[in-house]
């Protein structure tokens, strides 16, 4: 189908769902009339731009179910992601919700290439997180074998993949690159011992030289794999191409913003992702900020399809950071060392790579009057601040303490991110 | 017994992150402030240490210290002086066991040793060890 038609499919969805939401929920009638908006203004898919946005502060606010539109009689799945404040974030999801996140993936999956004689390991976390039951669901699908193996235990997953004649695996790139070292201590070499030529990466951010390593030392194709829980979780994926990922257009529509003006950028111009779901029931999304930065591309792609495609996610809008696939802010490690009395209110992240897995410290300084000459003492206020951390963020973490005053102060916008990993 | 305070000796310690040159930045504040060591070690903890100074004007250089950033904290710790010859410390062991230590460093200081503890009832234990006919050093010794 050419785009032309895609958009005139997705103006008819939109229409719809605008209708539907303002008809039917109090949340988004309000929102659209803060705005001024009626269902009778978007007449062109253009005129999207009139629609409030949505972020995920609106999700949070509506905890743990009031943006829903559903009956909750019709809704058939939770998941929920951790939340800034430690308040996690709920997604439901109906019956359809399922399907159409099931064919979204699926249709990723077709277009890299994975069919019915594929055997997929599943090596993202199954769970509340949405990683796990949406590849597995999209690969059931299409008909390939699933290998349920979550995530952990790094050697029995190797001993699967060699066994049980694995040739695709979804899992986040830094991990993929953990298992190919550890498959090399165990004397498994993935490209001669191994059917493996896929993996289907995201979850976290990575780069084209990470793919470059990840495509020579372990001699398959990584595809970059995007979506979000507010979404539904993972969504799309870049086709064999490997030149952008697909949006698919009757289910998402895609706007590109310049993020301090919420404009359009121009064609081809890079900007924070915004995504409506056009088809989402129990839990609509419009106009929704990830916060993610990306270009779009509406350019048939050599593949052949219409589809637009966004490129790889080149940054943040915030100061969100991911770790091993996990969202932090550095808003949840300031909430959370503020319940520590011990420590100061300065404080600085660290984060870098050791092997291929990210590690997370966090330094805090020491309030004078916490330090008493003994070890143990500083030993019991380091263990507590880091299991609260821990438990709060739900990432593995360490914890420094150091000398008052000794942490960078910042006069504007603090910066207490260190990023030290080479993507 | 209400002279017992004289042994207590006033210890500086210090909390060091773990960074290159704190420790020669303590040494510097106290040379600047021509304040003497008499007696000195370092702890270790998980990331950070604390360093453990025993100084001839102890409030002074607190004061110096604490300007240049560091987090001091006095504590009171014994000095026992001890025979500088095998056996010194041994000698000393019969009196102490009934006393809580929970650190100790030592030094020499001819003719003498000295071994300097933290224990955890000071007064409690100043008793002990005389009664024990130990020889705790005054505080004038240091300060």
């Amino acid at each position: 189908m050419p785009l032309s038609e895609l958009k005139s499919l997705q103006l008819k969805e939109l229409k719809m769902l605008v209708y539907k939401l303002y008809t039917f929920s109090p949340f988004y009638r309000q929102k659209m009339k803060g705005k001024g908006v009626t269902p009778e203004d978007v007449q062109t898919l253009e005129d999207v731009t009139k629609l409030p946005f949505m972020t995920k502060k609106d999700l949070r606010d509506g905890y743990p179910d009031k943006l829903f539109l559903a009956h909750p009689r019709e809704v058939v799945r939770y998941h929920a992601s951790s939340g800034t404040t430690g308040k996690p974030t709920i997604m439901g999801y109906t019956q359809n919700d399922i399907q159409n996140w099931s064919e979204s993936v699926a249709r990723g999956l077709v277009s890299a290439g994975i069919g019915t004689d594929d055997v997929l390991q599943v090596s993202y976390t199954y769970g509340l997180f949405t990683g796990g039951l949406g590849l597995h669901y999209a690969a059931e699908r299409i008909g390939a074998a699933v290998v349920p193996a979550s995530t952990g235990n790094t050697e029995r997953q190797i001993d699967l993949i060699r066994d049980m004649g694995v040739t695709a695996i979804a899992a986040t790139p830094s991990y993929l690159l953990h298992l190919g070292e550890v498959a090399e201590k165990m004397g498994i070499d993935i490209q001669r011992d191994t059917k493996l030529r896929m993996g289907i990466l995201g979850a976290e951010p990575w780069s084209q030289r990470m793919r470059d390593r990840i495509q020579d030392r372990l001699g398959i194709k990584a595809i970059d794999i995007y979506g979000a829980s507010e979404l539904s979780g993972p969504l799309w994926c870049e086709c064999s191409e490997q030149q952008g990922i697909h949006v698919w257009s009757d289910l998402a529509l895609v706007e590109i913003i310049d993020s301090a003006t919420g404009e359009h950028v121009a064609p081809g111009e890079k900007g924070e992702l915004v995504i409506t779901m056009l088809q989402k029931e129990a839990l609509p999304i419009i106009r929704y900020r990830l916060g993610d930065v990306t270009t779009l591309d509406e350019e048939v792609c050599p593949c052949g399809r219409a589809h637009p495609r966004i490129g790889r996610i080149q940054g943040r809008v915030d100061d969100m950071i991911i770790i091993r696939g996990i969202n932090v802010f550095p808003s949840q490690v300031e909430h959370s060392l503020m319940t520590n009395p011990e420590v100061g209110n300065e404080f600085q992240i660290v984060i870098d790579r050791k092997g291929a897995l990210d590690t997370m410290m966090v330094r805090a300084e020491l309030r004078p009057e916490a330090f008493g000459d003994r070890v143990f003492e500083l030993d019991a206020i380091k263990d507590r601040i880091t299991h609260k951390l821990r438990s709060t963020l739900n990432v593995g973490v360490t914890v420094e303490l150091v000398e008052p005053g000794s942490l960078p102060r910042f006069e504007g916008k603090a910066k207490r991110v260190v990023d030290k990993r080479v993507l | 017994m209400s002279d017992i305070g004289k042994y207590r000796i006033k210890q500086l310690s210090i909390f060091s992150e773990n960074r290159p040159s704190r420790l020669g930045a303590v040494a510097k504040v106290l040379r600047d402030g021509k304040i003497n060591i008499l007696g000195f070690s370092i702890a270790e903890g998980a990331g950070y240490g604390v360093i453990r100074v025993l100084v001839d004007r102890p409030e002074e250089a607190r004061d110096l210290l604490t300007k240049e950033g560091f987090v001091v904290k006095f504590t009171d710790v014994l000095a026992i002086q001890m025979e500088d010859r095998p056996g010194g410390l041994f000698d000393l062991t019969d009196q102490m066991k009934d006393i809580n230590i929970e650190y100790g460093y030592g030094y020499r200081s001819p003719p003498y040793a000295v071994l300097i503890i933290r224990v955890e009832d000071i007064d409690k234990s100043i008793e002990k060890l005389i009664a024990g006919g130990l020889h705790l050093l005054d505080n004038v010794a240091f300060h």
